[in-house]
């Protein structure tokens, strides 16, 4: 397979998955505000289209309509840069993630993941590490207090809550051996449900410690300071407005979906149905090729429930329990998960 | 390939370092010392070590250097005035740094045996690295956490001393 053709199959993936993410994106907001209005007893939006099912349209084009305002005393090289920041980083970590199984038409490469790396976890990781950025400088340029504020705390909050993250994940490293996702998710296969990492691999803890730190990770409820109305005003977006508000906006739920992504590649089993081999695979090699995306895509979209949920549920955490639940108590509780999956492997 | 890539990143490099020498708002320095790290990730990544490159990005340019972002923030830096101070120094710096410059040169272009910008021995895994790193290299290993254990220790003792201090006059009043 010649460059030429490995450039043109990426640029199709790339295309196909930044268009279905963008799409999901849009979409999951909508789910958002439909389930949490179903949790406050009211219907979400419900004009637009029949079940509110064109309003992400809607709001995309009143995004692009708005008025662009930049306030006077901004810095402004900065103040451009950081949604672009944390948009990218936000849509760049989904390439290392495999959809489906190791496909291949005539030669391509992969048809179900944008690029396999070795290290495809320390990749999401190291990419969710410099999304930070994009919060930081956007609340230093905004030349506000509350900007700065909401952005000292959140980014505060991100880079404590990416060690507890970071543990989590050990204890399923270990028990793959590898770092790379499409081993990891194939090594969980063997017997369906119960040899995936949450039953059978023991690591109901690490998934514990890797959701709540994602939810902090994420800037979502129940860590949602950084961004709560009452507390900051908006925090770190509040001098955005129109387009670079919808891009932190999409940012925030692009973030969502790639961590609801990785819990189920990691703990859930990723495209392997939970039935394994009892059921038998279909005849058509067609639908034996899609049935792994729709096992994947139901995955996901219960974890973003579950987001959602948790969301219309729980009140917030103050900064400082925050903090403390953060650094005090997960951070240990992961490195406790490390040396008792360690045990568990060893004596095995 | 890979010459290309080396000199496009090392480039990168060498451009981010020198802007971070001629900013004058710290902030832009900070940024600039980001662009360095990460394209040493990727000069890392092109001598095959997958781990360490990604060990940087998270580590260096994801946390340390947040730091470094925190402290132009919080301090509220801004722009430095640009002061030509001594014209002695720089009589004697610019001439000395080029002489310095020159020597190194002459010992590293006379070396013999040096490797070319080819991913030459394959990828370094990840389980070869820690088979080495907590194997062979386990003193080391163990002496660098006490060393970082010190830091945060010390680190810890300064800051909470003041506060201390500062809370024991209170309550004295």
């Amino acid at each position: 397979m010649t460059i030429l053709q490995f450039i043109l199959w990426s640029v199709l993936k790339v295309a196909v998955v930044t268009v279905v993410m963008l799409l999901a994106v849009a979409y999951t907001v909508l789910l958002e505000r439909k389930l949490v209005g179903r949790i406050q007893n009211r219907w979400g939006p419900s004009r637009v289209g029949p079940f509110g099912l064109l309003q992400p349209l809607v709001d995309g084009a009143k995004s692009f309509l708005k008025e662009d305002i930049i306030p006077a005393g901004v810095y402004r090289p900065l103040y451009l840069i950081a949604p672009i920041i944390a948009l990218g980083c936000a849509l760049i970590s989904i390439a290392v993630v495999p959809f489906g199984e190791p496909v291949s038409i005539a030669g391509s490469p992969h048809l179900f993941q944008i690029s396999d790396v070795n290290v495809g976890l320390l990749v999401i990781l190291g990419v969710t590490s410099i999304g930070v950025y994009g919060i930081a400088l956007a609340g230093w340029s905004s030349n506000s207090k509350y900007s700065l504020l909401g952005a000292l705390r959140s980014s505060a909050q991100l880079v404590s809550y990416e060690l507890a993250l970071g543990l989590s994940l050990v204890g399923v490293v270990m028990r793959s051996g590898s770092l790379n996702l499409r081993v990891i998710v194939e090594q969980q296969a063997t017997q369906g449900m119960l040899t995936w990492n949450i039953f059978g691999g023991m690591q109901f803890v690490a998934f514990f410690i890797y959701l709540i730190a994602a939810y902090a990770e994420t800037n979502r409820s129940p860590f949602d300071l950084p961004e709560a109305e009452s507390e900051l005003t908006g925090g770190y977006h509040t001098e955005y407005s129109s387009m670079k508000f919808a891009m932190f906006f999409m940012a925030e739920y692009a973030n969502m979906i790639t961590v609801s992504c990785v819990a189920t590649l990691l703990f859930f089993g990723g495209w392997t149905s939970p039935f394994g081999d009892l059921i038998p695979p279909p005849q058509s090699l067609f639908v034996h090729a899609l049935f792994p995306i729709f096992w994947f895509v139901l995955k996901v979209f219960c974890f973003l429930f579950l987001y959602v949920w948790v969301r219309g549920t729980l009140p917030r955490f103050r900064y400082d329990q925050l903090m403390n639940f953060g650094w005090r108590w997960l951070l240990p509780l992961a490195m406790l998960n490390i040396v008792a999956t360690s045990f568990w492997l060893a004596f095995r | 390939m890979h010459l290309i890539m080396f000199f496009v990143f090392a480039g990168f490099c060498l451009a981010g370092a020198i802007n971070l020498l001629l900013q004058s708002h710290p902030i832009n320095s900070a940024l600039s010392l980001i662009v360095v790290m990460t394209s040493l990730a990727v000069l890392y990544l092109l001598l095959g070590a997958e781990f360490l490159a990604a060990a940087q990005v998270i580590v260096y340019a994801g946390a340390i250097m947040v730091l470094f972002t925190f402290v132009v923030m919080l301090l509220n830096a801004d722009r430095e005035e640009r002061t030509m101070r001594s014209r002695a120094a720089s009589m004697v710096g610019f001439p000395a740094v080029v002489v310095i410059l020159a020597v190194i040169a002459t010992v590293i272009l006379q070396t013999r045996g040096l490797g070319v910008a080819r991913l030459s021995e394959g990828i370094t895994s990840t389980t070869e690295l820690s088979a080495v790193l907590f194997t062979k290299l386990l003193l080391p290993f163990e002496v660098t956490s006490v060393l970082i254990l010190i830091a945060i220790l010390g680190a810890v003792a300064l800051a909470g001393h003041d506060g201390d201090k500062s809370e024991g006059r209170k309550g004295e009043q």
